[in-house]
């Protein structure tokens, strides 16, 4: 397969996905969802202004490059930020104390976390500046670090269009052995076999912590620790795969949990094209408070879009918990909701990877059919951005051959529907994290179906008033009415009556909600600045 | 009714072709370079598992050094069927009106069940499966049946917390969720709770089931467990085995289900 450049997103250049509608699509309907998604968007803004989060504040210190951890293994962005949210300052932000320790030592943010480690400094016990130097001295610091973090990333992007990717769509593959270097090893076999993006699954119990480990790591459950260390290593792998094979390998991780900022920083540091970075996952799935989240999904967002790191949202996980068919306006409801909240954090269209997944049951009659409805709308609604479209696991129960037979349906829809990421699926899904081998099955299959169907989505239409159009039609008609509810009651009060995934949360519950604190009239974050700065697209 | 040959005979061996073949397939990845030597190496290790005459039908490099087989050997020993078979037990499970039946005449009370995916497991799908309403595969869970008052305290609920609601609703039966296995969490996870079970005096009093994919009911007798369920568990399979537990220790295990 030649390898050559595509749009940083996935998307083809010059290509929208289909053109004109094949699901005659109402304008106007669609153009309501639009609308109450905003009002959505706008009453979110609302309820996280003058707040920031322990993680919010822990990110500045990342970017300024704390990395390491102190004697107990507590990373120093903890120590830190613990430091002054302990004595009831850290209302004014972390930038704050640092750039005024900063001033009164001489000392880097890196030595002064030391210090503070040690306990040979106490940050707010130090003479105090004036604000605008102290403003100005961390402000400039952040700048020249963001500056270092921009040109490398733009490197590596011209290094990307050098190199060349396969067309779309992008193969997205799992790994999650819990030892980074075998995850390495398994992310080899990947490339090698026409994989795109390699994901390293986090260890199951990572969102719940309020800090990203330190250092290499080859003990998971169910994955492997996200750390800077461990990004590096996965990141220098696949570099070095790629300069002796010809093709570029992206990858990803996950902000998400109770650290969603802080691993976008870190993955801005270390290179990584993708980032799954959904709104409301963490509330509905890790149950982290709603305002916890909803402040550090607006930061977390904030980085990955001024660093044009790609993002996915997570709808796909809702028809694992609800009903696949009944559930369809929900997710569609929701990917308007995420596509807002990402553009208001300024995050441009294309680097929005939305999220669909294939999960409706095997044995329904023409679930095929309207699998294509569900694909094909997702497409529609969001020309502009790439899907991240995800293979069956609800019902894969255990035989690899029959999962293996429904992977290759969720293939042929996927390049039917011209979708710009593809999570491939793997035939012992609901067995074991997969083997070596599973993989290379897997992307055999994608491989042959992408090959043996490659123009199908220029090729056909739908019938009008058909089993797929009827029912994508059908579907968006209820997320219209599903978003103009929540428009009235307001997001917070949907997600108390369960309308995404069959999951309730109450805004006042949920985990992480010590880590909330009232921002001081001179707060500043020296990180949103230069975010908020940047022209959005 | 014909009757299967397997049921009269006492030596079995798997069938693929005709009877008695004993042909069975297995795969494998080797860390070896080249594919030649990961052939021979692989034939070897079908022999010393016991597999006669070997035949590897796919081989393929997976990365650098890593070679994937296939292979197809023969099982020559025939297996003592009788032997096994006395051994294991098929439960007759009950449906869900059955059970409900059931209860209303052994217990005459609602039996009180509490559940969880325990410790740092994200996984619901099990628990949601067996105590939700929507159940699974079109048949209701817990929540649906009379017999039970169900309460489903969902995924990451550490295991203190189970056992403190536990004591709290004066629950019959805990029911524990496990998806994660990889090391092995899964064993320290159930160990765990059942040394805090016991250490609350709870143990006696108190129905303690288990499941997951990788779980059996051998597994969890072991860990000192009452009952494992597998794959292939619905929820009127655990439902069944609720009510004879709580039935039995009322003392009228005498009163059996209908057929």
């Amino acid at each position: 397969m030649e390898a050559k450049s595509w749009g940083a997103n996935g998307v083809e250049p010059h290509e929208t996905g289909c053109g004109s509608s094949k699901l005659a699509l109402d304008p106007g309907v669609v153009a309501a969802c639009r609308d109450a998604a905003a009002e959505i968007a706008a009453g979110v803004s609302a309820e996280i202004a003058d707040k920031t989060t322990v993680s919010v504040e822990r990110t500045v210190l990342r970017l300024l490059g704390l990395e390491k951890a102190d004697a107990s293994d507590v990373p120093l962005a903890n120590v830190v930020v613990g430091h002054v949210f302990d004595q009831g300052k850290l209302g004014l932000g972390i930038g704050y104390w640092i750039g005024n320790g900063m001033i009164q030592t001489g000392l880097e943010p890196n030595e002064l976390a030391l210090e503070v480690a040690a306990g040979e400094l106490d940050l707010c016990a130090l003479p105090i500046a004036e604000d605008e130097a102290i403003h100005d001295c961390v402000a400039n610091a952040c700048a020249e670090r963001q500056r270092q973090v921009s040109a490398a990333l733009e490197q590596r992007r011209e290094r990307r269009e050098q190199i060349g990717e396969s067309p779309p769509p992008h193969r997205y593959v799992l790994t999650a052995t819990g030892n980074i270097y075998e995850d390495v090893v398994h992310a080899r076999a990947v490339a090698d076999h026409g994989g795109d993006i390699v994901a390293v699954i986090r260890s199951t119990a990572q969102s719940l912590l309020d800090y990203v480990p330190d250092g290499p790591t080859t003990e998971g459950f169910g994955g492997t620790f996200a750390t800077q260390a461990n990004f590096r290593i996965m990141r220098e792998a696949l570099d070095e795969w790629a300069d002796s094979n010809g093709r570029y390998v992206r990858v990803s991780s996950f902000c998400s949990g109770l650290c969603m900022p802080e691993i976008a920083v870190l993955g801005a540091l270390e290179g990584f094209d993708n980032m799954v970075n959904d709104a409301l996952y963490g509330i509905l799935y890790r149950d982290i408070n709603m305002v916890r989240t909803l402040i550090d999904q607006r930061l977390s967002r904030m980085i990955n879009g001024f660093f044009h790191v790609v993002i996915n949202t997570g709808e796909d996980n809702y028809l694992r918990t609800a009903d696949a068919i009944e559930a369809a306006p929900s997710v569609v409801a929701s990917q308007f909701i995420n596509f807002q909240l990402a553009r208001d954090s300024g995050v441009r269209p294309e680097h929005v990877a939305i999220g669909n997944a294939f999960e409706i049951h095997p044995d329904v009659p023409n679930s095929l059919l309207l699998e294509l409805a569900q694909a094909q709308l997702t497409r529609e609604l969001f020309p502009d951005s790439p899907v991240k479209y995800m293979p069956p696991t609800r019902h894969m129960n255990g035989n690899p051959l029959r999962t293996h037979a429904c992977d290759t349906l969720f293939n042929l829809v996927a390049v039917g529907t011209r979708q710009g990421l593809q999570t491939i699926g793997v035939p012992t899904e609901g067995i074991f994290t997969p083997h070596i081998h599973d993989r290379t099955l897997a992307l055999e299959n994608v491989a042959y179906v992408g090959t043996a169907a490659r123009d199908f989505a220029d090729d056909i239409e739908f019938k009008g008033g058909g089993i797929v159009q009827s029912r994508a039609q059908y579907v968006l008609d209820r997320a219209r009415a599903m978003l103009e509810g929540i428009a009235e009651a307001g997001l917070l009060e949907a997600i108390s009556e369960g309308c995404f995934g069959d999951v309730r949360r109450n805004p006042d519950e949920g985990r992480g909600s010590e880590g909330i604190i009232a921002t001081d009239g001179r707060y500043f974050n020296p990180l949103v600045e230069i975010m908020s700065d940047a022209p959005v697209a | 009714m014909h009757q299967s040959p397997s049921q009269e005979m006492g030596g079995i061996k798997p069938y693929a072709d005709h009877r008695d073949d004993g042909i069975v397939q297995v795969s494998f990845t080797l860390p070896v370079h080249g594919e030649q030597t990961a052939r021979f190496a692989g034939l070897e290790i079908a022999r010393r598992m016991g597999l006669s005459r070997p035949e590897v039908v796919h081989h393929e490099k997976v990365t650098d050094g890593y070679t994937y087989l296939l292979l197809y050997g023969v099982f020559e020993e025939p297996l003592d069927y009788d032997a096994v078979r006395r051994e294991s037990f098929e439960d007759e499970y009950m449906s869900k009106d059955e059970v409900d039946a059931f209860v209303e005449r052994t217990a005459r009370r609602q039996i009180v069940v509490i559940g969880a995916s325990t410790g740092s497991d994200t996984h619901s799908v099990g628990i949601d499966a067996m105590l939700n309403l929507k159940g699974y595969d079109g048949r209701h869970g817990l929540e649906g049946y009379k017999a039970f008052a169900t309460h489903n305290m969902g995924s990451q609920v550490p295991n203190t917390a189970l056992v403190a609601r536990a004591q709290e609703l004066n629950a019959d039966a805990i029911v524990v969720s496990q998806t994660v296995t990889q090391q092995d969490l899964h064993i320290h996870n159930l160990t765990e709770l059942v040394e805090m079970v016991e250490a609350e005096g709870m143990r006696e009093s108190t129905i303690l089931v288990c499941g997951g994919p990788r779980i059996s009911d051998g597994l969890a007798k072991e860990l000192g467990y009452d009952a494992g369920f597998s794959k292939g568990t619905f929820p009127n399979h655990l439902a069944t085995f609720l009510a004879r537990a709580i039935a039995s220790q009322a003392g009228d295990s005498s009163e059996d289900a209908p057929e």
